[in-house]
């Protein structure tokens, strides 16, 4: 796989939140104002590559049983760095992001790369990986808020939108609006993609990059069940 | 006092409920709810996790982060601390309890990701709760989790029967059914405010 592919494969075609389905807490939550959806992504995708980085350095190091924990603190580290500087030098959008900001470390996806791109795979490349994925996910969190924020508060980063500013559907902006709107986007990339890209068609283990290391009895549960059905 | 303890549970079973309105525990809630006994299995397991990694993150963060400053260590000693229980609890089920073992075991170790169980401790250092408030606290987030898996559960078994547009199959058709099920306990805002007065 070239440079170019690895990077280009996190925005469209194995986009972690629009067609992996990964990261869904904070998409789902931060994606009420543009703004905040923004600072969602970057901030994540700083970590992403930081911690793609590092564990992609220390693979040979880390011990392959004991390397979910390991990864689980290179992350946490590395979150905590990039709340502090949220802190220090933007107060407002650390405040605006609340508990989500450290709840990245428990994101799927940052997770998942470790485990599915960055111990197999040399330094620059899960850099570029870590950058794709990050930029994708900032792409989808756009999207989303795009569309919650100008029919939900008819605004845009702020900016009021003359005539949508009359008609707002305040419920957009809302748990249930989240929901709807996230819904509808992953049915417009199904429908615009249909049969070209690969596309998970539920929940299910194989998508879940915890999958690998869980218990691992739900999923043979499951596949049992489909075998007997088939 | 009992007044406060009682309107912390039912606001965050309810109103606050952590799926519904919060988004916290969105991967099992949507990965876990197709059968109504699975669902109610995790709940159940998540329940257990959050009481017991409360119980030891407060204690924690009280007596031996903040005394020494160490505020900034919060994410990653919690993270660290309810992995490790959580893996103990299994190793303690599998041999002190096997038959809740069969029952819970199996997903313990997809809670320890599970970004509910960290979000609620951090939510009760954040609210200020004392340690009998945040064990409240938990239980109700935990309580409110399983309410909303196994309605959800419930729901899903008749959406699987429905023949949505193609587009729609699958994960959006599911997510638009959770908007509904959202919609309905947004329906509880204001509920706990008016029962108790605006205690909270």
């Amino acid at each position: 796989m070239s440079k170019t592919q690895i990077f280009i494969k996190g925005l469209i075609k194995e986009n972690p939140v629009l067609v992996l389905v990964l990261g869904t807490c904070p998409t789902l939550a931060t994606t009420t104002s543009v703004i905040s959806a923004l600072a969602m992504g970057l901030a994540a995708t700083a970590v992403l590559v930081c911690s793609n980085m590092a564990i992609s350095a220390l693979r040979k190091i880390i011990p392959d049983t004991v390397r979910i924990p390991c990864y689980i603190v290179v992350i946490a580290g590395f979150v905590t760095v990039v709340s502090m500087l949220m802190q220090a030098f933007l107060p407002d959008l650390y405040e605006m992001l609340g508990v989500y900001l450290a709840l990245i470390v428990v994101n799927c996806i940052i997770l998942g790369r470790a485990e599915m791109f960055a111990r197999k795979n040399t330094v620059g490349d899960s850099a570029l990986d870590g950058l794709g994925m990050g930029f994708g996910f900032t792409l989808a969190l756009l999207a989303m808020s795009t569309v919650r924020e100008l029919f939900g508060s008819g605004t845009w980063a702020g900016y009021a939108i003359p005539y949508l500013a009359n008609f707002k559907i305040p419920i957009l902006t809302q748990a249930p609006g989240g929901f709807f709107v996230f819904g509808l986007l992953i049915a417009t990339v199904a429908a615009l993609t249909s049969g070209e890209y690969p596309k998970k068609n539920s929940f299910d283990c194989e998508g879940c990059p915890n999958a690998k290391f869980c218990g691992r009895d739900v999923c043979a549960e499951k596949e049992s069940e489909e075998n007997a059905h088939a | 006092m009992l007044k406060t303890l009682l309107s912390i549970l039912l606001a965050s079973v309810i109103v606050n409920n952590y799926v519904l309105s919060k988004f916290l525990g969105i991967c099992p809630f949507l990965g876990v709810s197709k059968k109504i006994d699975q669902a109610t299995g995790m709940g159940l397991a998540v329940i257990f996790v959050m009481l017991l990694a409360t119980a030891a993150t407060w204690p924690l963060q009280t007596y031996l982060l903040a005394p020494n400053g160490l505020e900034y260590l919060q994410t990653i000693v919690f993270i660290l601390v309810i992995a490790a229980l959580v893996q103990f609890v299994e190793i303690a089920l599998k041999k002190y309890a096997p038959a809740l073992h069969r029952s819970l075991g199996v997903y313990l170790p997809l809670i320890t990701t599970n970004c509910a169980v960290l979000g609620v401790t951090l939510n009760n250092i954040s609210d200020g709760y004392g340690f009998i408030e945040s064990m409240v606290s938990s239980l109700g987030c935990g309580l409110g989790f399983l309410l909303a898996m196994v309605l959800f559960a419930g729901v899903r078994s008749r959406v699987e029967k429905a023949i949505p547009p193609v587009a729609f199959r699958g994960i959006p058709i599911t997510l638009i059914s959770a908007s509904i099920v959202s919609l309905s306990f947004y329906g509880f805002a204001g509920v706990v405010d008016n029962l108790f007065g605006g205690a909270l």
